[in-house]
């Protein structure tokens, strides 16, 4: 019988990165409920020392496939490895995190394991013994709860949604060898362009500032970006904003942009169309700055502020200054 | 070159969901169908590599009847042939096993998916297809080189952007910023109408469904409890007032 929570950590260059202790976190709750085990693989080169952190978030046993093939990510390298661990293991639940490389790993993984998974959930239990996840469908205009009848039940889960919590476990490590040879992939990575500007990802980022038409051009987003930097925050865009050039498409919040939850998002100039609501309506806490008071954004707003946001924004850096 | 693009239709995105009062599903009354706008992106990709190398591409879609619409959209667009899988409501493994049993025929030395569906908002069907073929995969890729015999792609993750390069054949799902999808002329709309659609049901291609995952219940989103509009003439005031909510009551910043 299929037994264990299982989950795949992720790692970029050698470290974890926050959605690991999320997954981890959710797995441990899940099997203390159903009396089962939290098992972790982890994928990488030179990755085995990062087993302890792992355990520190409730994983009893992390299974390390540790190789140079696996230097970068690769589909076809990582979707094997963890394959063949959870198949050789009969496990019974099978957690990733939704993140871009999550994303892909977990969906090449439904594929291999002939298996059904609940996508990018932001809530997640269990019900009469089988895992009952619950996600956002059409944009977050309606939410789904699945059950998958098929094992290993697989889910994704949104990042930032999740608390880590702190559960401390063995941790025991069990090294495994996929036997997978350069020349058996067919994909590599050839480059990789790192953005140098230091900032964290929308995806990641606890606050988020973002503008829409309502700031009226490129440079006038310094208000946005000098607020975005006092509160450690990253800088979103409506796509009105980056369909008129003036920020980059990897800002763009919405249905054919990200999705984030961030613990606040503070929308300035933005209206709060259908579209931009899909990828922000997660947010924990949500701040609207507009001068039209009918603008739809101030329905989903936990605060708003009706006038001119050339007005408001500096304000709000100045007060924000007093007190950080 | 054989070029395979996969189209879903789904609702308009201004489509206001409703779901039906015992949550089996959505009430599909009054919404407006259309090509998922991913799907847009990687048939004219599919356009232009056609343009660049010669060949034909298949539009390949799965729904009930009114799927038909959004292969002619495509085949206006410029696709030369379609094939429709009148088989509703598949999960994503089966919607994936269905597109394989179609395509496998056809010899694909690329194929093109969106990056997710916005109706179930998966994200699954290309990379299971990938599997299912037997073939390489490379996701959420904004921007396209084929020669070779290989695939160029960018993709962008948190904080860096990727280029790798794939193997063909192979599947490719496409992220807005790939390209600007064309709009159907007026005489490839006409065209349209007279190219070859097959199709197919579950017993045609020789699969059965088997269910893996399910929907057990659909609801509307959580209400949201109604803001706090801060009220005042000054911007200073209230700016003063917003930042003492942030970090007093709500406790994030
Ligand atoms: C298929 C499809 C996909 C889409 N995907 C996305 C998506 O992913 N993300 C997205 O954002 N949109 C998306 N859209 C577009 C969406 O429909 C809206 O057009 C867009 O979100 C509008 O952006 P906006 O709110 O910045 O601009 P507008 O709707 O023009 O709103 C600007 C707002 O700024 C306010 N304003 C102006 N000046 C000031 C001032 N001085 N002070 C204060 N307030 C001011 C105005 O009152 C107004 O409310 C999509 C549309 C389609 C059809
Ligand atoms: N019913 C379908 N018919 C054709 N293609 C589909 C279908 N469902 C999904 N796809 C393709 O797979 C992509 C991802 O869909 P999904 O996994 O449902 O989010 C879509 O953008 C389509 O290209």
């Amino acid at each position: 019988m299929a037994k264990g929570v299982w989950i795949v950590a992720e790692q970029r260059d050698g470290a974890l990165r926050k959605i690991s202790f999320e997954i981890a976190s959710v797995a441990r709750k899940l099997a203390d409920e159903l009396g089962d085990d939290v098992n972790a693989v982890l994928v990488g080169s030179g990755v085995e020392g990062l087993a302890p952190e792992l355990a520190k978030y409730g994983v009893d046993k992390v299974y390390i496939a540790d190789d140079p093939i696996y230097a970068n990510y690769t589909t076809d390298a990582y979707s094997a490895a963890v394959a063949k661990v959870v198949k050789e293991n009969d496990a019974s639940i099978l957690l990733l995190g939704s993140s871009v490389q999550g994303k892909d790993l977990s969906a090449s993984l439904v594929g291999k394991l002939a298996t059904g998974m609940a996508s990018d959930c932001t809530d997640i239990k269990i019900a009469d013994g089988k895992l009952l996840a619950i996600r956002p469908m059409y944009a977050g205009k309606c939410f789904g709860e699945i059950v998958v009848e098929s094992y290993p039940q697989m889910a994704s889960l949104r990042p930032n949604v999740f608390p880590a919590v702190e559960n401390a476990k063995a941790g025991e490590v069990v090294k495994f060898d996929a036997g997978i040879a350069a020349g058996d992939l067919k994909t590599k990575v050839l480059e990789t362009q790192k953005d140098t500007s230091g900032k964290v990802d929308l995806t990641e980022a606890d606050i988020i500032v973002s503008g829409g038409r309502g700031m009226k051009g490129p440079d006038e987003y310094k208000i946005i970006e000098e607020l975005a930097d006092l509160l450690g925050a990253a800088v979103g865009a409506s796509r009105a904003a980056v369909d008129a050039g003036w920020r980059p498409q990897t800002d763009q919040v919405g249905q054919t942009g990200k999705v984030v939850s961030p613990n606040l998002y503070i929308a300035c100039g933005i209206s709060g169309a259908i579209q931009h609501l899909a990828g922000m309506s997660s947010s924990k806490y949500i701040v609207a700055i507009n001068k039209d008071a009918e603008a739809p954004i101030f329905a989903k707003a936990d605060y708003g502020i009706v006038d001119d946001l050339f007005k408001v924004i500096p304000e709000v850096t100045a007060a924000a200054k007093k007190i950080l | 070159m054989n070029i395979v693009a996969c189209v879903k239709q789904v609702p308009d995105t201004e489509a206001l969901i409703k779901v039906k009062p015992d949550g089996s599903g959505i009430d599909e009354g009054g919404i407006k169908w259309v090509m998922n706008p991913y799907d847009e992106y990687g048939v004219e990709a599919a356009l232009k590599l056609k343009e660049a190398n010669g060949g034909e591409v298949t539009v390949v879609s799965l729904g009930p009847a009114r799927t038909m619409e959004t292969i002619r959209t495509a085949l206006a667009m410029g696709a030369d042939k379609g094939v429709h899988i009148t088989i509703d409501g598949a999960d994503a493994y089966n919607t994936a096993a269905a597109l394989a049993a179609a395509i496998k025929d056809i010899n694909p030395d690329i194929v093109f998916c969106g990056q997710r569906a916005i109706d179930d908002d998966s994200g699954q069907v290309g990379s299971v297809l990938a599997e299912l073929l037997g073939i390489p995969q490379v996701t959420i890729v904004t921007g396209l080189e084929v020669a070779d015999g290989k695939v160029k792609a960018i993709k962008p993750i948190e904080g860096a952007q990727l280029v790798i390069e794939s193997a063909m054949p192979c599947v490719v799902t496409a992220q807005k910023g790939l390209n600007e999808p064309r709009y159907a002329s007026l005489p490839g709309i006409m065209k349209a109408k007279k190219k070859p659609v097959d199709v197919k049901d579950a017993a045609a291609l020789g699969i059965s469904i088997e269910p893996k995952a399910k929907i057990a219940r659909m609801t509307p989103p959580p209400v949201r409890a109604p803001g706090k509009i801060i009220a005042g003439d000054d911007p200073a005031a209230k700016a003063a007032e917003l930042v003492k909510l942030l970090r007093e009551e709500a406790k994030v910043i």
